[in-house]
């Protein structure tokens, strides 16, 4: 371009509004950011406001009334009874079998995670991460109910893994293993080990995304320095990849455990007839009509996610976010 | 002289890129060596070869007279300042300091006690309570280093450690790394794409390109005596005089080097000496750079600012001393 060219330039300093509704919308948008802001989130506060956060206060209030034992009425007063049942030998069995069953899931995810998680962040590239997140994605594509089914064929007596067992000659493993107290049972199937089996499989997804994106964020170069430093590969894990990882662990943790908490699926077609929190909310509200019950029971996770992230928090869980 | 680093016929291959091809190298101890040359050289990769993060394809290191191959990182007593400082973020500054202690197992106090002395050493006392993410980019060095030195090591690599400071503040840390270097008397080697850097810091320099060394020697070497074009032009933008150009005036038919400064610009039109039009001045502060074209060949000089100058266009005649026209190896 000539200067002559860019003298004559006929585009005057400021070009003129683009007129219409359009034009004097983003005018005012750009003039007053907060009520643009104001309107994107207004909807999706309303709904979270109204309709979630709601809905929990309603349940939660019908944690404080109570069943009339003879009539099967509620009575609508204050009341801490309810709370009171939760302490009845049978439903802390529920409870702690539940917490503990939560716990253990979500150690298992992690471990299993970690290193799928950290070879996705620090190694895999191009093909081969779109590979991972393909394979971490893919069973979440299928239905909950379908994945369960399988399983439940997969551990079944006559099932493909007793099979297997079978072939190579180590049935006698599977066996020693069913025979053992509570973990055990008559197969894989109708076992707290099978129960434990498919919740770590179905909730694994959850915790691996989360600890790939916090691994994701440290930089190569501090393993490196950990190296250098003369920190063994241990070492560096200990005091390096490990803390930092820590954010994305307890993101992962939040989702196995509080899921395996509320689920009433998987130990109702995989596992024993002992119940879970879920199925005995599901039980509570549904054939026996005690809502008041059922609404404590689903107090009972809220409450010790509570005391969780309280904990993580003051262990520093959060500090390297 | 003790060996502190010795490569013999080192290679580094990356699938068809030969990062390192088969560098001999020898870092005398206490030394504070250069490793100088352009983004992609194989400076930085002679540098991890020394920490220890790559393997050679071929050829023998040996640090202090032991065989390096196969050693990881965590045995070899050498540490690096790296580029971006990579301190730790969930660490706090004394904590960072104290990290190679810590991994040794040093106990604490006695750690804390040293990693307190190291930030002293580096002008940084009494920041041990701040995370590094509370620091500015001067003191986030200061404390990769403090890190560093505070495992005493038998070399300490720094790989573009002034890179992203400041020019001020980069002037400040290479005197100071140079008195801590003659303090310590801990073997420096140094990789640097800056030619003003490696000259004003290091007792001895290697200039790479492409994997190679190209030459290695003193600072003054290095800038007077450059042995090919490429050095020549790399190092202090020396005017390369071709062949044919160097013979009118030395007799001997060879690649030439000329320092801009060598050349003495006047207005006269006739006389011994190069005929040449001036094209362009650059004003410098203490010096203007002129840009000068004798009959196709583009020169540079360097005149002390306050002197007279014709006018951009018009022809001038340069001068030089037969003695500052430097005959390179380089085969015509």
């Amino acid at each position: 371009m000539t200067i002559a060219a860019v003298q004559s330039n006929p585009t005057p300093a400021i070009l003129p509004g683009n007129g219409g509704l359009r034009g004097a919308l983003s005018d005012l948008f750009w003039r007053r950011p907060k009520f643009l802001l104001t309107l994107m989130l207004a909807p999706p506060l309303l709904w979270l406001g109204i309709v979630y956060i709601g809905s929990l206060f309603a349940l939660l209030a019908q944690s404080f009334f109570s069943i009339d034992e003879f009539s099967g009425l509620i009575n609508r007063e204050f009341t801490l009874k309810t709370y009171g049942d939760l302490f009845q030998a049978a439903n802390l069995d529920i409870i702690l079998r539940t917490v503990t069953m939560a716990a253990l899931v979500t150690l298992a995810s992690a471990i299993i995670a970690f290193p799928i998680a950290y070879y996705a962040a620090r190694y895999a590239r191009g093909r081969w991460k779109a590979l991972f997140y393909l394979g971490v994605m893919l069973p979440l594509w299928s239905s909950y109910l379908v994945k369960i089914y399988a399983w439940k064929l997969i551990l079944a007596k006559e099932g493909i893994l007793t099979w297997l067992l079978a072939k190579l000659n180590l049935l006698w493993l599977l066996d020693a293993w069913l025979s053992l107290p509570v973990v055990g049972g008559n197969s894989l199937s109708v076992s707290f080990t099978g129960t434990f089996i498919v919740f770590v499989y179905v909730w694994l997804p959850f915790m691996i995304l989360p600890v790939q994106a916090a691994l994701e964020r440290v930089p190569g170069n501090l393993v490196e320095a950990s190296s250098d430093l003369g920190a063994s590969p241990g070492q560096t894990f200990r005091n390096v990849l490990f803390p930092l990882a820590l954010p994305g662990i307890v993101a992962g943790s939040i989702f196995t455990f509080s899921l395996t908490l509320g689920d009433y699926i998987i130990p109702q077609i995989i596992g024993t007839s002992r119940l879970f929190i879920g199925q005995a909310v599901y039980s509570q509200q549904g054939t026996a009509g005690n809502i008041p019950l059922a609404a404590a029971f689903t107090v009972v996770p809220i409450v010790i996610m509570g005391f969780y992230l309280w904990g993580a928090k003051r262990m520093g869980a959060f500090d390297a976010l | 002289m003790t060996s502190a680093v010795s490569f013999k016929q080192v290679s580094r291959h990356f699938g068809s890129v030969r990062a390192v091809d088969a560098v001999d190298l020898e870092i005398a101890a206490g030394e504070f060596f250069a490793m100088l040359g352009p983004s992609g050289s194989g400076k930085t990769t002679c540098l991890r070869l020394i920490a220890g993060f790559e393997q050679p394809t071929a050829g023998s290191i040996s640090i202090f007279g032991e065989r390096a191959e196969g050693v990881p990182p965590y045995r070899r007593n050498v540490n690096t300042v790296f580029q971006d400082y990579a301190l730790f973020p969930h660490l706090n500054v004394l904590d960072n300091v104290a990290y190679g202690l810590m991994v040794r197992g040093v106990g604490k106090a006695e750690r804390l006690k040293a990693a307190e002395e190291a930030l002293s050493l580096v002008r940084l006392p009494g920041y041990g309570a701040r995370r590094p993410g509370q620091l500015s980019g001067g003191q986030r060095q200061r404390v990769a280093l403090a890190r560093a030195l505070v495992n005493q090591p038998k070399v300490l690599l720094l790989d573009e450690p002034l890179g992203a400071l400041d020019l001020k503040l980069r002037e400040n840390m290479q005197e100071e790394l140079k008195s801590l270097q003659k303090a310590l008397g801990i073997t420096f080697v140094f990789v640097t794409h800056d030619q003003g850097e490696a000259l004003s810091m290091a007792d001895r320099v290697a200039v790479f390109n492409d994997g190679r060394i190209m030459q290695v020697g003193t600072p003054e070497d290095i800038y007077q005596r450059p042995n090919t074009r490429f050095v020549a032009d790399f190092v202090g933008s020396s005017n390369v005089l071709p062949p044919d150009f160097v013979q009118r005036y030395s007799g001997q038919h060879r690649w030439g080097s000329l320092r801009p400064e060598s050349i003495r610009v006047s207005s006269a039109t006739s006389g011994n000496g190069v005929a040449a039009r001036l094209v362009g001045t650059n004003y410098l502060g203490a010096t203007t750079r002129l840009a000068l074209d004798a009959d196709g060949l583009r020169l540079h000089a360097v005149v002390p600012a306050g002197t007279a100058l014709p006018a951009e266009g018009e022809a001038v005649m340069l001068t030089f001393n037969r003695d500052s026209l430097h005959l390179m190896d380089e085969p015509a």
